[in-house]
């Protein structure tokens, strides 16, 4: 008896929490970068989605394929028919966590170091991936940026033999996000 | 054991709080349903010779350089007519994503054309449900050779011909997209008095992918005027798309000589059966002229 009480009130206080300290944002930034011999690379994704629980350190981010903007149009197409096959899977999902939620004050204005662990699912394929980032914490908003790498091999995106070396197996992914308070 | 298996308890669930919330935290970004617009249903702006549905994206400015040599069964003299060919150089720019207009310069004849594309519906899933796309398809030919006929009055309007066509496009899978293009031409002068001044064509094209960076296309237009049918046979191509990172070269072999439409559409004479095939390729060069927001300064 007394251990049910106590499970219903974890699940009444979660549920709280949750509704609570939600932030989102539906035109978060991401980018990316690769600078191979012949080819450079650079594309600008603006609607992304993301969403933080301060309270449970549990971060999302969807990503529509389609919305990367490239410079060359042909290359736009080549990314979403050849290399991400956005058809199939149109978006990308990180489904993680902000380890160290415990030591970030998000009532405190100014620059916090993050740690974010979760799963990461680019062209169908789900990797661990563990990046450090920061959030910015302002009047009614958090600031949140990271920059990392991607080796493309990771998942299975394969570059065609005849430009193979002209694009880099590494790109350079960044982050930019603006969460707002999240209102039902 | 009891203070075990409550621990256990709020672990498991503690657990499943996260992956739930974060599952929830997905559902957050639904905003009802979108529309999905069909993309590369062709590669280029033509499926081998004729166009197809796809246009130049906004401020894209294409340089086309179009061969198509001589003939295969000419032999080894005429270096199985690669010693001979019909060039044509254009250019084409997106005026918006819908809108295209272009200019070229064919060696048949030495032709000048102009002409416009606009999409008037693109095939579409979700919130907006579209079958197929439609692009119309218009150009006016200008003939400027030197005149030798000293008996006939020669007037400009001699030189002109003009093309209109719909672009009838689905694509099926990401592999299989096929087009059905109604022509209508009209030449204001024609060789003899046999051959019709208008002349009516059914096209028919698809595109198949062979690998991801390969397709095989097919091309076949019918014309249905039955005068310049005797005379003339119908154009029919087969051609393979490569794609090399940033460009596509298209590669096809044909029984047709001439370039543009009004060209390669009623005055076939090429027999495949005969081996009267000629060898051809569209190269383009892409320059942005305009470039995406994202990439304004």
């Amino acid at each position: 008896m007394k251990n049910l009480i106590l499970v219903t009130s974890v699940v009444l206080l979660s549920t709280i929490s949750l509704a609570a300290q939600q932030y989102i944002t539906k035109n978060g930034r991401i980018s990316f970068y690769s600078d191979g011999p012949l080819e450079k690379i650079e594309a600008h994704n603006s609607q992304v989605n993301s969403a933080l629980n301060t309270e449970t350190g549990a971060i999302v981010f969807k990503v529509l394929m389609k919305s990367f903007i490239f410079e060359k149009a042909l290359m736009q197409e080549h990314f979403n028919e050849n290399y991400v096959e956005s058809d199939k899977y149109p978006n990308s999902t990180l489904k993680g966590k902000v380890t160290n939620v415990n030591e970030i004050d998000f009532e405190k204005e100014g620059a916090h170091e993050a740690t974010i662990e979760g799963d990461l699912t680019i062209h169908g394929i789900t990797k661990k991936v563990k990046e450090k980032g920061t959030f910015t914490v302002s009047k009614n908003s958090i600031h949140g940026k990271s920059t990392f790498l991607v080796k493309l091999d990771d998942y299975d995106i394969s570059i065609p033999g005849a430009v193979n070396g002209k694009i880099a197996e590494e790109i350079e992914i960044t982050v930019d996000i603006k969460l707002k308070p999240y209102k039902n | 054991m009891k203070k075990t298996t409550t621990i256990l308890i709020l672990l498991l669930l503690s657990f499943s709080f996260n992956l739930i919330s974060q599952e929830d935290m997905m559902d957050m970004f639904d905003d009802g349903p979108t529309t999905n617009y069909t993309y590369a249903t062709f590669k280029t702006t033509r499926i081998s010779l004729g166009q197809s549905v796809e246009n130049p994206a906004d401020g894209n400015l294409i340089f086309d350089i179009q061969h198509h040599f001589g003939r295969i069964n000419d032999g080894a003299y005429e270096f199985f007519g690669l010693d001979q060919a019909t060039l044509r150089l254009g250019l084409q720019y997106g005026i918006t994503d819908w809108l295209a207009v272009g200019i070229g310069r064919s060696s048949f004849e030495k032709t000048y054309d102009g002409s416009v594309k606009a999409k008037i519906f693109r095939q579409s899933t979700g919130a907006i449900n579209m079958p197929v796309s439609i692009s119309y398809f218009g150009n006016i030919g200008i003939n400027s050779l030197k005149l030798t006929d000293t008996i006939r009055k020669n007037d400009f309007s001699a030189r002109l011909s003009y093309t209109n066509q719909l672009l009838i496009a689905r694509k099926f899978s990401s592999a299989i997209s096929i087009q059905l293009t109604p022509t209508f031409i009209h030449r204001n002068l024609v060789e003899t008095k046999a051959d019709d001044n208008d002349v009516w064509a059914m096209g028919a094209g698809g595109r198949f992918k062979l690998t991801k960076r390969i397709s095989l296309n097919l091309e076949y237009y019918y014309i249905i005027s039955k005068q310049t049918a005797k005379d003339f046979n119908d154009s029919f191509t087969v051609g393979f798309d490569i794609e090399t990172g940033g460009h596509v070269f298209q590669l096809f072999f044909t029984n047709s000589r001439g370039i543009i439409e009004q060209h390669f559409i009623p005055r076939t004479t090429g027999d495949w059966l005969k081996g009267d095939i000629h060898f051809g390729f569209n190269i383009s060069r892409t320059f942005v002229l305009k470039k995406p927001k994202e990439f304004r300064d």
